[in-house]
C-alpha cells in the first residue's frame, strides 16, 4: 500500500514536470494568433486577441493558470475548434485506445509465442527465417508499411478500407468500432501496421531473454532434477523471461497510445494522434498541453501496472522491500 | 504460455469475421431521393458556426448549407442567393430585395429580421467574418423583404464582398442560445458549433467532427438544384496518399486536392481522372524597403533594396518558367501581376513579365547599383503553408546564387513563419495573397500600400508609393465600373515599374474524379454540391 502511494506522488510529480517543460517548449511551436484571427485582421487587432488569450504573460504565469485549471478539469478552449479542450480529448479517446490495445494484443499474441519457439528451436532453419523476417519489421518505417498495406489490400485487392473507423457503435460516452463489420475491417490495416514494429521487438527480447535463462544453473539443476520439459521450459524458463518482457511491452503500449500519430495520419484514424498533428500545425496550445499531461499521465499509471506486475511474477522483489522499480 | 495461445487464437477469429465479408465499399444507388456522393478534402469544417472562422474551406462547406444575398456563378461572376436585385439609392446605400420564396430547413420562412440579425451577428466580437462587412455602419429594414446597407462612405463593391456571409435564423438562434458567434477569445461555444439550420441546397443530417459529416437535400429548398444527389457524405483524409488510394480504391467519389506527383497515375488509371484550374492566389516575393539597414546582411548603413535596379536584378535573375516546369510539374501559371485571372480588376495585358528572366542584365544592373561582387542576405520562407512552397524558395537561392547574391534560407513551419515575417522581422521574403471578396481592391490595400494601422498589413517589404496609396483610396470609393478598372491597372502598372514586389506564379489546382462524377471547378477551389451530378457506377467504371 505505501509502494502504491509512493508512486502515486512520484507519478503526481512527473506529470507536473511534464506540463511545465510542455509549456517552456510552446514557444516554439510559433504564434497560434495569425492562424486564428484570419488575413483581414490588423496587426493591432492581432496584439488585441493575443493579451485576450494570455499569451504576453509571462510563461511561469501561463503555467500557473494552466495548473490551477487543470486540477480542475479544465484544459481550456481550442484554439481552432472554439471548443473545450478536454470534450475534444475524450471524444478521441476510443478510438486510440482500440487501435493501441488491439495492435499490442497482435503484437504480444504473436510475438511472445514465437520469441520462446525460435529460442527453443534455435538453429532450425524455420526459425532463422522468422528471425530474418522481424528484422524487416524492425528496419521499415511504419508509413511505409502503412502505404504498401493500402496499396495492396485497398487499392489492388479492394478487401480492406484505405481510410477512416467504419461504423461506430456510442456506448455511453465511449464509441467503439469493435462491435460492426465495418469497424472490425477498418480496424485491421492500421493495427497491424502499429503492430509491426512492437511484434519484431517482443519476439527478438523474448528470444534472447528466453536464451539466457535457459543457460543460467537453476535451469541445469532442474534438468539434473529430471523436471519434465515443458515444466523446465514454461514455468521456471518462461516465467523468469518475463520480467523484462513485461516492462517493454508495458512501455511500449505507452509509446503506440502516445505516438500513433503516424499510423493514424496514414489512415486517417480519428484519434487522438490526428488531432495532435492538427494541433501542432495550427499552434493550438490547450489541445497540446492536455495532451501532453494526458501523455505523461498514461506512461505514470503503466508505470505503476508494470511495478505491481512485477510484485505479482517476481517473489525476490516483495522480499527486497518493493524496492526496485521499473526500468 | 495458455494466455498466448488464447491471444493467437482471437486474433485469428477476428481475421476470420472479417476476411469473408471484406469487400468493396456498397457502391452508391440511384434512389428514388437520388445518388450518394461521397468526397474527401484535406481538412475537416473547423466549425458550423458560419460568422465564428473565416478560414477558406470552412466558408465553402458551410456555403452548401447557408446562403449570402448574393452568390457566386460558376465563373466567379455575381449571382442572386437570397437576394434576387440589389442597387444603390444613393452612393452610401445598398439596397438589397429578398427572395419571398425561401425557407430554413427546419420550415422557418426567410425575412428580412433574419438578414439584420444576421449581420449584426457577424460584426460582434469574435466574428472572423467582420471583416465582410466592416465598411457597413446601419443595417436597416425597410420592410419584410427589402434591407438597406448604409456605408460610411460609398462602398462600390459591398456585393462583391459578402459572398460568403451567411444568413441565420434568427428564430433558430435565439431558441439555442446562439445569438453570438461561439469566440474562443470570449471562451463562449454555442450550439450553431454544430448544427445548423440554413436556406442552403442541402442540410446536415449528421456530423462526427473531424470523422464524417453527411449532408442530405434540404426539402425547403425553392428548386434550382441542379445536382442528383440524395445523400453526400464527407470525409477529411489529411495524408495525401491515402487520399489518393481512397479514390483509386473506389471508396470516395471525389477526392482534392491531388498533389501534382499523384496526377499522371489518377489520369492513367480507368476508372479515375484529374479536373484541372489554377489558384486565385498569387505567390510573391517581398523586399524590404523600408529599413535603412538591411537586416542580416553583409552590406552595412544602407539598403540596397531601396535601390529600384537591385530589385529590378533580382526580378531579372528568376526563371519563373523553370519554377514551373521542374517544381510545379508544369502546372503553375506564370504572374507578370500580383492579381490571378478571376480576380475583379485581371488585366491581361499587365499579366506578362515586366523584364525577361536574364541572368547577365542582373548581374549588370548589380554592378550599376555598385554591387558588383553581389552582396548576402537572409530569406524567410515556410514549408507547409503553400504548394512546394519550401522548394521553391530553393530555386530561388540557387537563382540569385548564380548572379552573385549570396541569400541564406530560413524555411520554417507557417506558424513560426507569419510570427516572424508579420513581426517584420525580415529582409526578404515569399508570401501568397488572395483577396478575400476576388477584388483587386484587397491586394492594392493590404499588400502594397504603405502600412498604417489597417492597412498594408501583408505589405511585408513596407513598400511604399504615395501615387499607389492615393489610388488605392479612390478606387474603395469610385462607383464607375469602367473608371474602376482603369484605376486598378494604373496602380498595379506602378507597382510593376517599381518592382515593388516579384510575382512569380499561381499554383495549379487538381480535383481528383471517379468516372461518372461530374462537378465544376472554381478557381476558389470551392466545391459547389448543387451541380454535382453523379452516374451510378458502371461495371466499366469499377475499379480494379
Amino acid at each position: 500500500m505505501i509502494f502504491v502511494l509512493g508512486r502515486l506522488g512520484q507519478a503526481f510529480l512527473v506529470l507536473l514536470a511534464a506540463a511545465l517543460v510542455s509549456f517552456c517548449l510552446f514557444r516554439f511551436v510559433g504564434d497560434p494568433v495569425n492562424n486564428m484571427t484570419g488575413q483581414a485582421a490588423s496587426l493591432a487587432e492581432r496584439e488585441a486577441m493575443r493579451a485576450a488569450l494570455g499569451l504576453a504573460d509571462p510563461v511561469v504565469l501561463q503555467f500557473v493558470r494552466f495548473v490551477g485549471k487543470a486540477v480542475h478539469g479544465d484544459f481550456g478552449m481550442s484554439y481552432r475548434f472554439g471548443q473545450p479542450v478536454a470534450g475534444l480529448v475524450l471524444e478521441r479517446l476510443p478510438a486510440t485506445l482500440e487501435l493501441s490495445v488491439v495492435s499490442m494484443l497482435i503484437a504480444t499474441g504473436l510475438g511472445l509465442p514465437l520469441g520462446v519457439w525460435t529460442a527453443l528451436h534455435r538453429g532450425s532453419r524455420l526459425a532463422q527465417a522468422v528471425l530474418a523476417v522481424s528484422l524487416v519489421g524492425i528496419a521499415l518505417p511504419t508509413f511505409l508499411i502503412g502505404i504498401v498495406l493500402i496499396l495492396v489490400f485497398s487499392v489492388r485487392l479492394g478487401w480492406l478500407p484505405s481510410f477512416g473507423r467504419g461504423d461506430t457503435i456510442q456506448l455511453g460516452p465511449w464509441s467503439t468500432g469493435l462491435l460492426t463489420g465495418s469497424g472490425l475491417r477498418s480496424l485491421v490495416l492500421p493495427s497491424v501496421t502499429l503492430a509491426v514494429f512492437q511484434l519484431a521487438l517482443i519476439l527478438r527480447l523474448t528470444r534472447a531473454e528466453m536464451l539466457e535463462v535457459m543457460r543460467t544453473d537453476f535451469i541445469r539443476f532442474a534438468r539434473a532434477r529430471g523436471l519434465h520439459r515443458g515444466a523446465i521450459q514454461y514455468r521456471h524458463g518462461l516465467r523468469n523471461t518475463l520480467v523484462p518482457v513485461v516492462t517493454i511491452v508495458g512501455l511500449q503500449f505507452g509509446n503506440v497510445f502516445a505516438f500513433s500519430i503516424i499510423v493514424e495520419t496514414v489512415f486517417q484514424w480519428p484519434g487522438l494522434g490526428l488531432l495532435v498533428i492538427q494541433a501542432i500545425q495550427f499552434g493550438d496550445i490547450p489541445v497540446l498541453a492536455a495532451y501532453l499531461v494526458l501523455v505523461a499521465l498514461c506512461f505514470a499509471v503503466i508505470n505503476i501496472a508494470v511495478d505491481l506486475f512485477h510484485l505479482a511474477i517476481d517473489p525476490r522483489i516483495r522480499i527486497s522491500g518493493g524496492a526496485r522499480g521499473a526500468a | 504460455m495458455r494466455l498466448a495461445n488464447l491471444l493467437t487464437a482471437s486474433l485469428a477469429t477476428i481475421l476470420a469475421m472479417t476476411m469473408p465479408s471484406a469487400g468493396q465499399a456498397p457502391a452508391p444507388s440511384a434512389t428514388a431521393e437520388g445518388s450518394t456522393f461521397r468526397y474527401a478534402y484535406r481538412v475537416d469544417p473547423a466549425s458550423l458556426d458560419p460568422h465564428a472562422l473565416a478560414e477558406t474551406f470552412t466558408l465553402s462547406f458551410l456555403g452548401q448549407i447557408y446562403e449570402p444575398l448574393v452568390g457566386r456563378g460558376k465563373n466567379l461572376e455575381l449571382v442572386p442567393a437570397l437576394a434576387t436585385r440589389w442597387e444603390q439609392p444613393d452612393p452610401r446605400t445598398w439596397r438589397f430585395h429578398l427572395r419571398r420564396d425561401a425557407a430554413f430547413s427546419d420550415g422557418t420562412p426567410f425575412t428580412a429580421d433574419d438578414v439584420v440579425f444576421s449581420l449584426r451577428r457577424a460584426k460582434m466580437d469574435g466574428a472572423d467574418v467582420a471583416y465582410t462587412i466592416t465598411s457597413v455602419t446601419e443595417i436597416r429594414k425597410v420592410d419584410d423583404h427589402t434591407v438597406d446597407l448604409v456605408t460610411a462612405q460609398p462602398n462600390p463593391i459591398l456585393p462583391l464582398q459578402i459572398t460568403s456571409t451567411y444568413i441565420m435564423s434568427r428564430a433558430w438562434a435565439e431558441r439555442h442560445g446562439a445569438t453570438a458567434p461561439a469566440s474562443v477569445k470570449a471562451r463562449v461555444e454555442n450550439y450553431a458549433s454544430n448544427n445548423a439550420n440554413g436556406t442552403g441546397p442541402f442540410m446536415i443530417e449528421s456530423r462526427q467532427a473531424g470523422v464524417r459529416t453527411v449532408l442530405v437535400r434540404n426539402p425547403n429548398w425553392r428548386g434550382d438544384n441542379a445536382s442528383n444527389l440524395g445523400k453526400v457524405v464527407f470525409t477529411p483524409i489529411q495524408s495525401d496518399a491515402t487520399r489518393v488510394a481512397a479514390l483509386l480504391s473506389g471508396e470516395v467519389d471525389m477526392a482534392y486536392p491531388v498533389p501534382q506527383q499523384d496526377v499522371p497515375r489518377i489520369e492513367a488509371n480507368a476508372g479515375t481522372r484529374v479536373l484541372k484550374g489554377f489558384e486565385l492566389r498569387t505567390i510573391f516575393l517581398n523586399m524590404d524597403q523600408k529599413r535603412d539597414e538591411l537586416l542580416g546582411s553583409d552590406v552595412k548603413g544602407k539598403n540596397p533594396f531601396k535601390d529600384r535596379r537591385v530589385r529590378q536584378a533580382i526580378y531579372q535573375a528568376i526563371n519563373i518558367d523553370a519554377i514551373r516546369d521542374r517544381i510545379m510539374g508544369g502546372s503553375s501559371h506564370v504572374a507578370g501581376t500580383m492579381i490571378a485571372p478571376g480576380i475583379n480588376g485581371y488585366d491581361p495585358r499587365l499579366d506578362v513579365r515586366a523584364a525577361p528572366y536574364d541572368p547577365e542584365a542582373a548581374k549588370r544592373l548589380l554592378a550599376e547599383a555598385g554591387y558588383p561582387q553581389g552582396f548576402s542576405f537572409p530569406m524567410d520562407c515556410s514549408n507547409d503553408r503553400y504548394v512546394n512552397d519550401e522548394r521553391i524558395c530553393q530555386a530561388v537561392v540557387g537563382m540569385l546564387g548564380r548572379v552573385g547574391l549570396k541569400v541564406s534560407l530560413n524555411a520554417q513551419t507557417r506558424t513560426k513563419f507569419f510570427e516572424k515575417v508579420l513581426g517584420r522581422d525580415t529582409a526578404f521574403a515569399m508570401i501568397g495573397w488572395q483577396p478575400l471578396s476576388y477584388d483587386a481592391h484587397s491586394t492594392l490595400q493590404d499588400t502594397m500600400s504603405t502600412p498604417a494601422d489597417k492597412i498594408g498589413t501583408y505589405n511585408i517589404g513596407g513598400y511604399s508609393n504615395p501615387k499607389v496609396d492615393e489610388l488605392t483610396r479612390l478606387i474603395e470609393t469610385e462607383v464607375d465600373p469602367a473608371r474602376r478598372a482603369a484605376l486598378i491597372v494604373e496602380a498595379m502598372d506602378i507597382d510593376k515599374q517599381d518592382y515593388g514586389h516579384i510575382p512569380l506564379h499561381q499554383a495549379g489546382l487538381a480535383w481528383g474524379l471517379r468516372a461518372g462524377v461530374d462537378v465544376v471547378l472554381r478557381s476558389d477551389d470551392s466545391l459547389e454540391l448543387r451541380w454535382v451530378r453523379v452516374e451510378p457506377r458502371t461495371a466499366a467504371a469499377a475499379p480494379r
